[in-house]
């Protein structure tokens, strides 16, 4: 169990980088807690998996250095960084039973055969594959498959970091949630320090402390799952996270005063913008209150979600979703107002604060 | 799964069964024919029943030259086999290297076996070969024509040269298809060099192994042009194998009925040998 710190990273699959789009991996700077439970959240493509391997050892990064607890293991293979890591598709030896598959790391690393056995029969129980032991791996289904690959990821105690990469794909649902649990609690017993990629984000936000969104090759935020909810500190991550994303408006800004096409809202402090950003204004459609007072809107749609509705309306010329309680009216004269602690503006896709 | 059983299907099949009828069940019976049979030419047959089967199998000629077929086969099998895995294990993965060696590889394979057989024969001659002229300037007493053990040198490196690329190409195929994650995992397992070979890319390779070995057992076994172009089936007897010792009966001495025989015997061996080392190895693979 280490802390991790990632040091001006950087990295280019290309020989030569030229400018800053040959980088899957624009600039990490960053330190993950030791013991910390992490997500990284984003789309396919934006570089989490780019990151892990960089983490794990499987590949060098272009620029910047890593440190585990302080020491630099920038140059260290994956062997001598002590990492475990879990793949996407399952990988397993073939050849092997489920034991000796699940012990294969403990025996490549010389554990004496007692500690082996009591480790691997602790993790076939909790990945739920005590009566299959003795058989060949060959034969299973794909997500016995990948439990073992998950089983072999975790039989190994003394690990600097186990790292996911999206383990739970080929996993059905309900299975899904077991094995969650699982790693929780692994997690709460043992306080490794992991880090989990997804692209889901129920995922991401149920397993973690601490979430990293990426977009397009660089950290957008890190924060609680109620901290992305909240404060998206990108439009992207307003946008990727919550169901249905954040609404995004253009705006003018004057001030405390925010312009909406003819509507004007007032704000309870000045956002520091500088002079020819493009501005918008985020709000969450569950903090749109729709009523007979305020803006006027046009409703196109409403989707009964069972809890709720989602009304997808047009407001200022620009389509907004918000959300209502499943007993809320739809008044024939629609109006809405935006809870004004809920309002967050960009400028350039970036949040801003107050002014200082 | 559910199983519909179509009996109209077979006749699906009837053109390529009649097409293998004419290109081997009849020429197969034509033998079968003559091997029961006694002629003097002109068209006149005498009946023979088993007695060319019986002679065949008691003349000590057939069964040294099953022996040297036998030897020369396990040789060639117990070099080709590892250093086929070795080159293939060695060849690279990606980059500009890949098209080269493929190439590299493929050569001797595009050669045809007279002419393989005719380049080692020049290459070999201690007069005006490259490879004799060398080793006996460098003081080898090396010469094909009239050492045993020279004769088999000469022929087992050429079939090595000949056919190694074979199974090289077979165990690149099997290496290829395994994916990056296997040995990125491999990796974080803290997996030594040979047991990445041993639970990952062997059990991969086994299958294009089994094909490698079946095909190299079954063409060094019917081996016949090279060594009768380069050795002529000498010094004496020593390289005369199966094939060899075929044709010298059917077209040297003309005795249709024998040879006609030990080609039938010829065929059973290596069909029987085949489905022997098929079986033992597929059904190892199942245990596993």
């Amino acid at each position: 169990m280490a802390r991790i710190n990632l040091e001006h990273i950087r990295h280019a699959y290309g020989e030569k980088p030229k400018s800053e789009a040959d980088y899957a991996l624009k600039e990490v700077h960053h330190e993950w807690n030791d013991g910390g439970a992490y997500a990284l959240l984003g789309p396919s493509g934006c570089g989490k998996t780019t990151l892990l391997n960089i983490i794990s050892g499987l590949l060098q990064p272009s620029e910047g250095k890593i440190l585990f607890d302080g020491r630099d293991v920038t140059r260290l293979s994956t062997q001598q960084r002590n990492i475990a890591q879990v793949f996407q598709f399952p990988v397993i030896y073939d050849t092997m039973t489920v034991y000796d598959n699940l012990a294969f790391p403990l025996r490549n690393r010389r554990v004496p055969e007692p500690e082996v056995d009591r480790r691997v029969t602790e993790i076939i129980e909790m990945i739920g594959l005590s009566g299959w032991a003795k058989k060949t791996a060959r034969g299973l289904t794909a997500d016995q498959k990948q439990k073992i690959s998950l089983g072999r990821g975790l039989v190994r105690n003394d690990v600097n970091a186990i790292l996911f990469d999206e383990p739970l794909t080929v996993i059905d649902p309900h299975m899904k949630w077991i094995l969650r649990s699982q790693l929780k609690k692994l997690h709460r017993q043992f306080g490794f320090t992991m880090v989990y990629v997804t692209h889901d984000q129920t995922e991401a936000l149920t397993f973690a402390d601490k979430v990293v969104v990426m977009y397009d090759g660089q950290i957008v935020q890190i924060g609680t799952p109620a901290e992305l909810f909240e404060r998206p500190s990108h439009t992207f991550v307003g946008y990727f996270i919550g169901s249905p994303g954040m609404n995004l408006l253009p705006a003018q800004i004057d001030g405390s005063r925010v312009s909406l096409g003819t509507d004007t809202i007032a704000l309870d402090y000045s956002p520091k913008v500088a002079a020819g950003a493009k501005t918008e204004l985020g709000i969450r459609p569950e903090f749109i209150r729709l009523g007979r007072e305020g803006m006027h809107v046009r409703v196109n749609k409403v989707e009964d979600i069972g809890r709720q509705k989602i009304v997808r309306a047009e407001f200022a010329g620009r389509p907004i979703a918000i959300v209502v309680p499943e007993d809320g009216e739809i008044p024939a004269d629609p109006r809405v107002t935006f809870d004004p602690s809920a309002v967050n503006i960009y400028a350039d896709s970036w949040r801003v604060g107050r002014e200082a | 799964m559910e199983r519909t059983w179509n009996n109209k299907a077979w006749f699906m099949v009837l053109p390529v069964l009649l097409l293998v009828a004419f290109s081997a069940v009849i020429p197969l019976m034509t033998v079968v024919n003559y091997s029961v049979q006694d002629t003097f030419g002109n068209n006149q047959f005498f009946w023979a029943g088993t007695d060319w089967f019986v002679e065949i199998l008691h003349s000590d000629r057939f069964w040294e030259a099953l022996g040297r077929n036998l030897l020369f086969s396990a040789i060639i099998l117990s070099i080709e086999i590892p250093l086929g895995i070795l080159i293939a294990l060695n060849m690279p993965k990606k980059g500009l290297g890949v098209p080269v060696c493929l190439v590299l590889m493929a050569l001797p394979l595009l050669i045809p076996w007279n002419v393989v057989g005719t380049i080692w024969q020049v290459f070999g001659r201690v007069d005006i070969g490259l490879l004799g002229f060398t080793l006996k300037a460098l003081g080898f007493d090396y010469n094909y024509v009239n050492d045993v053990f020279d004769a088999w040198m000469t022929l087992i490196v050429m079939d090595v040269w000949h056919w190694t690329s074979l199974v090289v190409l077979l165990c690149y195929a099997g290496l290829v298809s395994i994916p990056e994650a296997y040995y990125q995992a491999a990796k974080i397992d803290g997996a030594s060099r040979w047991a990445v070979f041993r639970y990952i890319q062997l059990p991969k390779m086994k299958r294009v192994l089994l094909i490698a070995f079946l095909l190299r057992f079954m063409d060094s076994f019917m081996i016949y042009t090279e060594p009768f172009v380069v050795t002529g089936g000498g010094p004496g007897n020593s390289t005369t194998f199966l094939s060899i010792d075929l044709v010298k009966m059917a077209i040297g001495q003309f005795d249709l009925g024998p040879a006609a025989a030990m080609s039938i015997i010829y065929f059973l061996i290596i069909l029987l040998l085949s489905w022997i080392f098929y079986t033992v190895m597929t059904s190892s693979d199942e245990q596993a």
